[in-house]
């Protein structure tokens, strides 16, 4: 048994292995699999100020080791929330973080601070690259300046551990990454989806409803890992890695890359116990390699 | 109900016609209760174009033999794949999924089922359970010809049968909707899943008539479980899953009648 605790900020995990957001709802749907107790943190569906009712169908497309989604938040909003679903995750023994997002700087800070309020709920995930919302999401994502005012805006009401999820459709993403630093968040998490399009050709039209949508899954993994590696030499913080996880190996690049833990997303889909995998994958590798603790094999490229 | 994902073993793959296979499952445990109208998702490997599991509804379960039924429209790769499975093969599904239909309160409640091309698979299930609650169920099944209609023999052990075909080989010639059985006949209850357009026609006849009506959606969906939001339907309650909360809805929750 390696050591495998992790630490992002004030947040404290038994092991590197979390769940991306949308991928996992809020862990319950998955009580049937997966003891969700082995696993290091659970981020919950991206929640909203105000209810969302997302894109109309279809908002999915398979593609090569991938797929496309355009969910568009799809969330009952932070008041339902923290009065509903809260009680029934509050005591999973686990780290549970919320992924939050919203239209303007304001949004994010009001939900944020709501969710600040919420005893166990340690941390939150700063969703400033959903690709499949017209207002926020991605818009504050994609430049310097964007990213900061989010970030400035809620950490002035927000004193947990403050993730910020980057998206990949930018020119120099350790450019982002920095400018969310300065501003004070704990962690990046990267990457959010790629933007992409599924033809349907009997139809001569989009498959997604909105046209165009975010592709994850094995597909984008090597896009990830170059990512994750830039990023990591880029900032002090430390770095959560995803994007295309499906196995222990698969998840060691992304440390060996230089993420301190990582998350597992589309591949929940496909497994639904893929998260214990990982988790006693990671674990027998280091084992097998004489590492004591997953520390040592961190950032080592 | 509790869910599982379980490796199940192939115990035959029959060729129905050149477009369909009954592919029979077991496991050396028991298989875990599962009703009328719920789905299994299935795994397929070595098939670089299936990246997700496959939403298959349960056509029959045989608890006395430890059998599950999945009658499969072999229409592309993946499907085609589950085709060549050989017996004591493993095929890993999560079951069971979804809501079911609902179940006649008293043996008195005439039920029609109505089926159209593979979308007849749930409904030998549900005509078992009807019939095992000693009602006698009605199925009016309709095909593009003879040759496409499925596990006819299955349907007339259970229940009375009729049939339409679009050319006229089997039945009466048309749509189901224009069977005369609708015209001599009253029920209390509709249960139908095949085409879209089918199922919209049948649930405006059963709005026509006042007769209550479940369908069964297949919109495309990736989890299975309710985590991804991606299988929506526009109900009276907003945008809900159909894998969680459907495939069986009430046509009066739905908006496309």
């Amino acid at each position: 048994m390696a050591k495998l605790h992790t630490q992002i900020g004030n947040l404290s995990m038994k092991n590197p292995v979390m769940t991306a957001s949308g991928t996992f709802g809020y862990g319950l749907e998955f009580e049937d699999f997966v003891p969700l107790d082995q696993i290091g943190g659970i981020i919950v569906k991206g929640t909203t100020l105000l209810p969302r009712e997302g894109n109309d169908y279809p908002r999915m497309a398979e593609t090569s080791q991938g797929m496309l989604n355009c969910v568009g938040l799809q969330n009952k909003g932070v008041d339902y929330f923290a009065e509903h679903i809260y009680p029934q995750i509050k005591d999973i023994d686990t780290r549970m973080i919320v992924n939050v997002s919203g239209n303007t700087p304001d949004d994010y800070a009001e939900c944020a601070a709501r969710i600040n309020t919420l005893e166990n709920i340690p941390a939150i995930e700063l969703n400033i690259s959903c690709p499949n919302v017209k207002q926020g999401g991605m818009a504050f994502g994609t430049t310097c300046a964007g990213a900061a005012s989010v970030v400035r805006a809620v950490r002035k009401r927000y004193n947990k551990t403050l993730i910020v999820k980057l998206s990949p459709n930018v020119t120099s993403i350790a450019d982002i990454a920095r400018a969310v630093e300065d501003e004070g968040a704990d962690s990046v998490s990267l990457i959010n989806t790629l933007m992409g399009m599924a033809v349907d050709v009997e139809k001569r039209q989009s498959v997604l409803s909105i046209d165009t949508g975010g592709l994850s899954g094995p597909a984008i993994k090597p896009i990830a890992l170059r990512m994750v590696w830039q990023v990591a030499k880029a900032v002090k913080i430390p770095v959560i890695g995803l994007g295309g996880i499906c196995n222990a190996i698969d998840a060691l690049e992304f440390l060996m890359a230089g993420a301190t833990a990582i998350q597992i997303g589309t591949a929940n889909f496909l497994d639904p116990a893929v998260t214990l995998r990982v988790c006693n994958g990671i674990d027998l590798w280091l084992d097998n390699h004489g590492v004591k603790d997953v520390k040592e094999i961190i950032g080592v490229i | 109900m509790k869910k599982y994902c379980l490796d199940l073993s192939v115990i035959s793959v029959e060729q129905i016609n050149e477009n369909y296979v009954l592919i029979k499952l077991t496991h050396s445990l028991p298989l875990p209760p599962m009703q009328p109208g719920q789905f299994v998702e299935v795994r397929i490997e070595h098939s670089p174009s299936t990246f997700l599991r496959r939403p298959i509804s349960i056509n029959f379960v045989d608890f006395e033999r430890n059998e599950l039924w999945l009658l499969v429209a072999t229409v592309g790769d993946g499907t085609r794949q589950m085709a060549r499975l050989k017996s004591g093969e493993k095929l890993n599904c999560i079951l069971p999924l979804g809501k079911a239909f609902s179940l006649p309160a008293s043996p008195s409640e005439r039920f029609l089922l109505v089926g159209g091309g593979v979308g007849v698979a749930p409904l030998l299930f549900l005509g078992q359970k009807i019939r095992e609650m000693g009602a006698m169920p009605t199925f009016l099944l309709g095909a593009r010809t003879k040759n496409a209609l499925l596990e006819m023999e299955a349907f007339e052990r259970i229940g009375r049968v009729w049939v339409t075909t679009e050319d006229g080989s089997a039945g009466e010639q048309g749509f189901v909707t224009q069977h005369s059985v609708l015209q001599r006949e009253r029920f209390d209850k509709i249960c139908t899943c095949g085409p879209k357009p089918m199922m919209m026609a049948v649930a405006r006849y059963a709005a026509k008539e006042d007769i209550a009506c479940e369908v069964s959606l297949e919109n495309m969906m990736a989890c299975g479980i309710g985590a991804c939001l991606c299988c929506v339907e526009k109900t009276t309650d907003g945008n809900r899953c159909v894998c969680t909360e459907g495939p069986v809805f009430d046509t009066r929750q739905l908006l496309w009648t």
